[in-house]
Parts: structure tokens; sequence; C-alpha cells
């Protein structure tokens, strides 16, 4: 069962040749293209792409050393550019887009040898939870196709979950690669604001967004980070640091590790399932030696709605490229410029991008500015030095991902706040720029649950370690769905 | 002007930093190019781009503030302005609103009685360019070409304290040359180097309170920007004096009407809701920085002028027309320091060669008789090899491409001038001779007719004798 | 209201929809209000997470002309011109 294999296992694989590259991607192929495998994780597969690359792979692993992650099928995020390639966010507005350049994320993947199988669902432009905002219809859990996978790297999610790829690339501005990781039992992190670079990564909110990789375990997150991260000068919010060699450090001890609980989580609306998930894995890393104490972030409780005014109002301009005059949607007919404008963007974008977009205008408009955009922005500051307060006493925070598992499609559609509050666990360090990542530590009723650990700036390797170590001596991460065998 | 209306005019010029590059990508600036050629995909706004700001901007800009003696913001950070407009592939325009890199400064204007008046700059900064619309020959649509977009500006708004057209036009003049010595733009108005938005307003005389303004955007000449206040000046009064109101506006002037119409689209008291650049970081800049500016700034307008004055013994108006630009300034010094005759050298660059230039529509650079032969023919002048009426011969002959050399073309032509008294002489008696009745006139008060016979003398030596020589002459056999 | 911010932002609001978004847009200005209570005096803004300046770019041409490429995804072009409804001015 190649599938159920880890990247770093298939690395091995390939290396001892029990298989070729092209024998591995045919039979993710497959898989995708299987009935029992339908949970409209994919948008486009890119199937003759995915067998060229892979052969090339194969050519290349024959006469010499190859890139690390030569061979290796992964998907991408229908967020990242893809020369020659569709790449729609999600929405009609970019439904006949075929982007004329690539990421430098995908750039990078694809010059470290990965395979790519296609561009997997999201909703739209990264705007939600359940990833039931895609234009291209929702996507669901492989762990119960009733319920929503999360969002907005659903598609992503529920693919690595389906083990419809050995790893894919998110994008996470308020939770989008933790919450769905959580939700849909694999790992993901969310590294440093500026660690990898958004040059190519259609902008949702450009102080918060940040591209990561979601995959079965911490080892292979780091295999990908190494080669996702890393200075851009396009991006000129890039950080310029050398990036260290994650895997290295996954083996290290983290006895006498300072883990801090954040009181204010657990005063939270958080279930008592996910609850008992969070004390279980506490005990895990006590076994492990690390040293829990409680801190406290105060301002953490208005993270979300700092959040909700940031983020549109930087929505509110990014989607404004979107006119139907270069690219894209184009209404019919128009009958004069207004028109042009206003029924392009209307008719191709959804109604929740549509809100954000309001939402956004009006929290910048005259006479608003002061009392909304300034006023988040210095609560935002107050939640950083919180966080850096924090750090003080200990190395990593530990706490819920989610406020609980996985809900059912549909539910919270008409419940905006409640769809919102889903991130409340995840907001602050978007806000903040702080790394942070989930993984898998429970089962509920045949659901998973995930925790979340937040780091320093630029401590993604502590992060991976303690990770790591925690799924030495768990198994939750190696759980899959038991549905879409082949 | 009017005596019942003051008239309040404020401008905001927009000029385009000489670079190579946009201000936020790589694609190159020049001028004409195929549309759409020179528009990257961070100039179309494609999903996913980001800018990426070109570093020459900021010694423009820091010259600038020089220039006019105004504080450097030594934070700059940039904003979005937001507003939709087809030469806006954004959607939003990158702009600096809270924090100017240039605040302050001021400039001296010289009015045409010959006064000077100080107007203040209330502070400038960088954004970048829109695209260009053409709107004939498109069946019903308009054209987009996004070329210019993301050329760098620097937006220089000044305090309204120009009282009338005129006074805005010297004030526009002025900053154009500024720029244009500084290097910080090619001023090539045509080209759209620089742009002028006129603020005007007018109100009673003893009132305080300012009228209602409109602004005229976008004007590219200076007589269009005389013409175009003239109007609204014009304008304005007429609707106030028949009872009506100034509606505040934004206006364009039509050069083909000569008036001013309003806008009927665009910015239009938009909301446009800024806040800072999330996908730039501040730029810092530091005194080190601001001081080897400082130390490469070239010498400025009014300093070079007044060097001419002191150093070549010039006049004022002399030494302002030499240094309307700082090619033309460098030039004439060249001219001067060939030729060791400053005076001379300025006549002749001063009226023959601006004549020259301005009567074949040609700039300087594109003159065919540089400033090292122009000197030597001075030279020549100041040597008295050559006449000045001679020199004038040699210079055509030069300028036409009908000589490649002075000295050659005046030896090939036998233009020497004659100087030697012993040639000179049996001409001179031989005019005095044949004209008996203007000697009687001479000799009995009208000595004017000196100039008779020295110009005898002259056509009949085909111009080569010395003038002086022959003055001389003359007068001594006259009074004789 | 709402139809000066859909303007600003050039989207159509459908009649039947207004109300709803109306109610939308309350719910997230509500949880926004709770801001308010907090104490934010004498606090910077944070524009960015890091405390990084901008790495400025040499002034050199790097991009060629790829018109063709790009208006090969273009809704309507012309003469290598983006073509829109006519615009007065």
């Amino acid at each position: 069962m190649p599938h159920k294999r880890t990247i770093s296992q298939l690395r091995t694989a390939l290396d001892t040749g029990e298989f070729s590259a092209e024998e591995l991607t045919r039979h993710y192929l497959d898989r995708i293209a299987s009935p029992s495998n339908q949970y409209n994780a994919y948008i486009t597969v890119t199937a003759d792409a995915a067998i060229e690359a892979a052969r090339r792979s194969d050519q290349e692993r024959a006469k010499g050393p190859v890139g690390s992650l030569s061979g290796i099928p992964i998907a991408h995020k229908d967020i990242f550019c893809t020369e020659g390639i569709k790449t729609s966010a999600g929405s009609l507005m970019l439904d006949n887009f075929i982007a004329p350049y690539n990421a430098t994320v995908v750039e990078k993947l694809s010059d470290a040898g990965a395979v790519m199988l296609g561009k997997t669902n999201m909703d739209e432009f990264a705007m939600g939870s359940s990833n039931e905002n895609s234009y291209y219809g929702h996507v669901t859990n492989p762990w119960d196709t009733s319920r929503v996978p999360g969002g907005s790297s659903g598609g992503s999610a529920t693919a690595v979950a389906a083990r419809l790829c050995a790893g894919a690339t998110g994008t996470d501005t308020g939770g989008s690669i933790r919450q769905p990781a959580a939700f849909c039992g694999v790992t993901g992190i969310k590294p440093t604001y500026g660690r990898i670079s958004r040059w190519g990564m259609i902008a949702f909110a450009s102080s918060l967004d940040q591209a990561g990789p979601l995959t079965q375990s911490a080892e292979d997150a780091a295999l990908m980070l190494e080669v996702m991260a890393g200075y851009d000068a396009r991006d000129s919010t890039c950080i310029d640091t050398k990036v260290p060699d994650y895997s290295h450090s996954l083996g290290n001890s983290i006895k006498g590790l300072r883990i801090g609980l954040c009181r204010e989580h657990f005063e939270e609306g958080m279930d008592s399932a996910t609850e008992q998930t969070t004390l279980d894995a506490i005990s895990e890393f006590e076994k492990l030696g690390a040293i829990i104490s409680d801190v406290s972030l105060p301002n953490s409780k208005h993270a979300v709605s700092a959040y909700y005014v940031i983020a549109p109002a930087e929505c509110s301009a990014n989607l404004s490229r979107y006119d139907g005059v270069r690219f894209g949607y184009r209404c019919d007919a128009p009958a004069n410029l207004q028109d042009l404008y206003k029924r392009s963007r209307s008719e191709a974008l959804g109604e929740e991008v549509k809100h954000r977009i309001l939402v956004g205008a009006f929290v910048l408009s005259a006479g608003y500015y002061e009392a909304y955009y300034r006023k988040a922005q210095q609560i935002r500051r107050l939640i950083k030095n919180d966080f850096l307060e924090a750090f003080k006493s200990v190395d990593i925070l530990l706490g819920p991902t989610t406020p609980g598992p996985a809900f059912k499609i549909g539910e919270k559609t008409d419940d905006q706040i409640s769809m919102y509050l889903q991130d409340i666990y995840t907001i602050a360090s978007n806000l903040a720029g702080l790394p942070a990542m989930s993984i898998p530590a429970g089962m509920t009723s045949g659901l998973p649950t995930g925790v979340q650990l937040i780091g320093n700036y630029l401590e993604e390797a502590r992060l991976l370690n303690a990770a790591h170590q925690f799924q030495q001596q768990t198994n939750w991460h190696k759980m899959s769905p038991p549905e879409g065998d082949i | 002007m009017n005596a019942n209306w003051e008239v309040t005019i404020g401008l905001e010029i927009h000029v385009q930093l000489k670079t190579k590059t946009k201000i936020f990508s790589g694609a190159s600036t020049s001028f004409g190019a195929e549309p759409n050629t020179q528009a990257c995909a961070i100039d179309l706004a494609m999903p996913g781009v980001l800018p990426a700001v070109n570093a020459e901007v900021y010694p423009k800009a820091v010259a600038f503030a020089l220039g006019v003696g105004a504080k450097i913001g030594m934070t700059s950070v940039f904003d979005r302005k937001n507003y939709f407009y087809p030469d806006l592939p954004k959607g939003y325009q990158i702009t600096q609103m809270d924090h100017p890199i240039v605040q302050g400064g001021h400039v001296d204007i010289m009015l045409d009685s010959g006064e000077t008046k100080t107007i203040h700059i209330t502070r400038a900064h960088l954004e970048e360019d829109a695209g260009k619309s053409l709107h004939e020959d498109f069946h019903g649509m308009t054209g987009i070409d996004l070329n210019r977009a993301g050329t760098p500006l620097l937006e220089i708004v000044s305090e309204p304290e120009m009282c009338s057209a005129a006074e805005a036009v010297a004030y526009a003049k002025h900053i154009h040359q500024l720029v244009t010595y500084l290097g910080v733009s090619d001023g090539n108005m045509s080209e759209g180097s620089l742009r002028c938005d006129a603020n005007v307003s007018i109100k009673r005389p003893g009132v305080s309170e300012l009228g209602t303004r409109t602004e005229t955007k976008n004007v590219n000449s200076f007589r269009f920007l005389e013409r175009a206040i003239l109007y609204e000046i014009g304008r304005q009064i007429s609707v106030l004096e028949s009872g009506g109101r100034v509606i505040q506006e934004t206006r364009l002037y039509d050069a083909d009407k000569d008036e001013t119409r309003p806008m009927r689209s665009k910015e239009t008291a938009t909301d446009y809701r800024y806040f800072p650049e999330p996908d730039l970081l501040p730029v810092i800049i530091d005194e080190a920085f601001i001081q080897a500016i400082r130390e490469s700034m070239p010498e400025l307008p009014n300093e070079k002028k007044t060097r001419f004055q002191h150093q070549y013994g010039l006049s004022n108006d002399d030494a302002i027309t030499l240094t309307t630009s700082a090619e033309l300034g460098d030039y004439f010094e060249q001219v001067a320091k060939k030729s060791g005759n400053p005076r001379l050298a300025a006549n002749w660059v001063r009226v023959e060669l601006l004549a020259k230039l301005n009567g074949e529509g040609i700039e300087l650079d594109k003159a065919p008789v540089s400033a090292l032969q122009l000197g030597f023919i001075v030279t020549r002048i100041n040597d008295n090899t050559i006449s000045g009426k001679i020199a004038k011969r040699v210079f055509e002959a030069l300028w036409s491409g009908e000589a490649a050399s002075t000295d050659e073309f005046i030896a090939a032509q036998g233009l020497q001038q004659v100087s030697d008294t012993s040639e000179l002489e049996p001409i001179v008696d031989s005019i005095i001779g044949k004209n008996q009745k203007q000697v009687e006139q001479y000799r009995s008060g009208k000595t004017k007719l000196l100039g008779f016979f020295v110009g005898q003398v002259m056509k009949e030596t085909g111009g080569k004798a010395n003038p002086r020589q022959v003055n001389q002459l003359v007068k001594e056999k006259l009074d004789e | 209201m709402v139809g000066k911010i859909a303007e600003l932002a050039q989207l159509q609001i459908r009649e039947s929809e207004i109300d709803k978004v109306i109610e939308k847009m309350n719910q997230v200005l509500d949880l926004v209000e709770e801001m308010q209570a907090v104490d934010t005096s004498g606090i910077e803004p944070m524009a960015h997470p890091l405390d990084a300046t901008q790495v400025l770019r040499a002034d050199e041409i790097t991009e060629s002309n790829q018109r063709a490429q790009f208006q090969e995804i273009a809704p309507e072009t012309q003469d290598g011109l983006y073509l829109v409804p006519r615009v007065v001015e």
C-alpha cells in the first residue's frame, strides 16, 4: 500500500527501487479517479504532466543524486499559480485563468523533484472554515462524508487524509491549514510570517497569509518545509534568514521543554471531547519530559474581532484587481464601464467573498478607519506582546486547534459568527505572525481531534521536534479513514 | 487682473522620475514602446504578484528635498489609495499618504516685474503612475495601455500661494528647471514627464476664507497651464458675478476649445479608504545616505546663475538665459574657457546658438556645432583672425556641415581678416576719394557718417577688413 | 449606507439580498464592537508581524516583453490594447 506510506518512507522505497516514481504516481492517479474516493478534493488533476514529471524523476535517479522530494506525488492548493495550468482560487472569477507564471512555492517543490498530481479545492479566495464556499462545490471529510473537512485548505487536508497524495500545500490566514488538518486527522504547519515567499500565492489578507505543508507526519512536514521555506526578493515581506535543517533536529529529546497552556483557551467554548484530547496530549508531553505550566494571553479574546477587521480590509483591496479587464471572468455584453465592473464581480464572486469585501470597504471608509482598522492594528500589537511575554517563561504553547471536531455540512451556513469562531484558537498566531502547527491527538466518535503547538518567531524546528517526539509515542497520525482503499 | 477678485492657486505637479525601471517592478520605463510591451505581471496586477521597491527613487526624492530645503521623512511608508479605473490595474494606487518622503520646502520664483516671490511646498511624495486610455479608433470601446503603469512619480504639492496664472507658470517652470538640473527627471513634457494639476479659487479682497476651488488635472505644457488657469479664473468670476456658486469639482483642459470642462468619471469625490500597504515594509533613510546625496548634488540653477555673474561678469539677464538648463550652462562655460573671452562667448551662445536651435526646433544635445568648435570660432574672433561678421559665416558653414574645421574654412574661403594698414590704406583713400560729398558733410559736423565710410570699406573688402582698424584709419584720414 | 459601500467596492447587491447583507454586516460589526472596550492608548498600530525594513531592488531592467502570453488570457484586446466599454472623461 504505497499510499499509506509517509513521504519519508516513499523516498526510501524509491531509492531502493521498490517501485518507480512513475508507478507511484500512476497509483495515486488511479486512487484519485476511483469512485470510492470521491470527496471533491481536486479541482484539476494534471495526470499527463504528473506522469511526465515522474518519468523525469526516474531518469534522474538512474543517473545520480536527486532532489530531496524527487518523485514524491504532492498536490497544490488551487491558490498557488501554476504556469500553464488553471489556477482558480476556488472561484468562478478565475475559472478561465491559466496562470502565466509559477508561484515560488511551486517552483521550489518542483525543483526538489516533487510531482504535482493536481490542484486542490478550497474555500473561494481562502475565505472560509469549511470548504463549503467553493465555486466547484463543497469538499467532504473522508472520515465522515456528511461532514466538512474544514477550510479554507479543505481539499488539501482531505487529499492527504484520504491518501490521494503524499503531501499537499495549503495556506493559512486565520487557521486555514491547521483547522482542516485537525478536522481531517493530518499534520499541518503554518510557519512564521515571512518564512515562505508569497510570490504567486493569490492574496487574501497580505499581512496574515502564509503558505505551509499538510502531511501525514511532522517528519514529512519538515521535509516539505525545508524545500518551501527561504528568502525570495520578489516578496518584500519575506524573511532573509537561513532555513535550518528541520529534519536534523526532529530526533532531539524534549526533556525539559517548557510547555505553556493558555488559561484563556480552557475558559472558552471548547467541547468536552476536545478538552479531554488536549489533556491527554498534555500527559503525553509530560511523559516525554516536558514541563507544563500556565500562561495567560489576556488579549487573545479580541483576536477574532481584530481579525475580522484586518482580513476583510486587506482583502477588499486585494480583490479589486478582479474586474474583468485583463484576465478572468467578464460579464456578457457590458453596457458601460460600471456595468462591466459590477456585473463581472457580482456574477463571479461568491457570497462570502462579497460580504467580506463589503465589510472591508466599510471598516476602511471615511469616519471608521480610526475606530476599526487602526484600533484592530493596535490590538494586534497587544496580542503579539502577550505572546512575547509568555515566551519569556515557556518555549512553546499547547492547546486545542479547534473548539470541536468536524461539523456537519450545512450546519453553520446560517450561523456566520459560529463559523467565524471556528478559528478562535488559531487566529491569534496569524495576527502575531508566529509559527503554529496542528497534529492529530485523538478520536471522538470516529472523528479526529487535533492539538496546536505555537512557537516563537522562526522556531519551526522546535515545533517540529516536539510534534515528532509526540508522534514517536502515539499513533493518532498513522490513522487514516476506513473508506476508499483500492 | 480683475481688481474685484483675488485669485488663489495651488499646484500639484507630478514628475516622472528618471529611472530605468518602474517603482515597483523591473519593467522598463522608456517612452514610446508598443502598447503593453513594458507591462509585466506586477504592472498588470496578475493574481499573486507583489511589489518590489526600486532603490533609485530614494536618491532622487532626497535630492529634490535638498534642492528645496525640505525636511526628509526618515521612515518612508507606502499606503494604498483605493478606486476603480481601467488604467489602475490593482484597483488601488500605491502612494504615500501620512508619511511623505519630502515635507515642507520652498522655491523662489522670478516674477515678470523682476521681483522674486517665495512659494512654499507643502509636501512631495512617491507614488506609481497609472496607465493610459485611448479613446479613438476602437468602435465604441476604450483601449488601455499599461506601459506607463508603475512609472515612479514624485508628486509635489505647493501651498496655495500663487495669485495669478503668470505666477503659477513661473513656479511650474522653476520646478521643471530644478528637477531637470537635479537629474531627477528628464523634464520632457511632451512625453508626459511633468504634469500639473491646478487648484484655482477666487474670493473678494479682504475676505479671509478661500473660495471653493476646482482642480484642473493633467496639464502637460506651460502654455496650456496658463490658458487653463486664465479660463478657470474667468469662468469662476462669471459664475459668482451672476449670482451662482462655484462647484467643487475636477476638470480637464481642452486645448482645442481653450476651455476647461468637468470630468465625468474617475476620482470625483470618492472615498479612497487609505491604509498602509501591507506588502511593503518601511524604508529607513539615514543621515549617511542623505549626506552622500548632499555631497553629490549638482550645482543648482540659482547657484550657477550667481556664479556666472561673478565669475564671468555677466549681467543678471544673460546669466539667467545661460542657465535655463544645466547643459546650456556647461556649453557656455566650455565656449568661454576655450576662447578666454566670456563676454563674447556669452553673446554667441545666447544669441547665435539659441537662435539656431530655436529656429530649427532642436535641442542642445542635437546641435551640430559642439561647444569646443564654437569656442574655437570665438577664439579666432578674439585673436583678430576673423571679424564677427565673418565668424557668422563660419558658424553657418560648420552648422550645415559645409565645413568641418574653422581654420580650414577660413583658409579655403580666404576669409582672413585684413588688418594690415598698408593693405587697408589705399582702399580707405579710394573710398574717401570717391565720396567727396559725404566727406564734406562729415567735416561740417555729421560725424555719424563715419559708419558710411567704414561700411563702404567693409563692402569693398568683402567684409574681411578689420572693422576697428578701418574705423581708426577712416577717422584719421577724415580728421586730417 | 450599504449602497454606498457596494458602490465603492463595485459590487451589485440584489434588492432581495439587501436585508441579508445588512444583517450579516451588522453581525460582524457587533463582533468587532467589543474591541472598543480595550484600552489601546499609546499603543503603536502593528502593520507587520516583523520589525523588518524594506529591501530595495536595483534599478535594472529584469522584465521582457510578454504581451502575447499575457494577452492570451485576456477577455478582450485589440492591437495590443486591453478593451473596455468606452470611458468618457
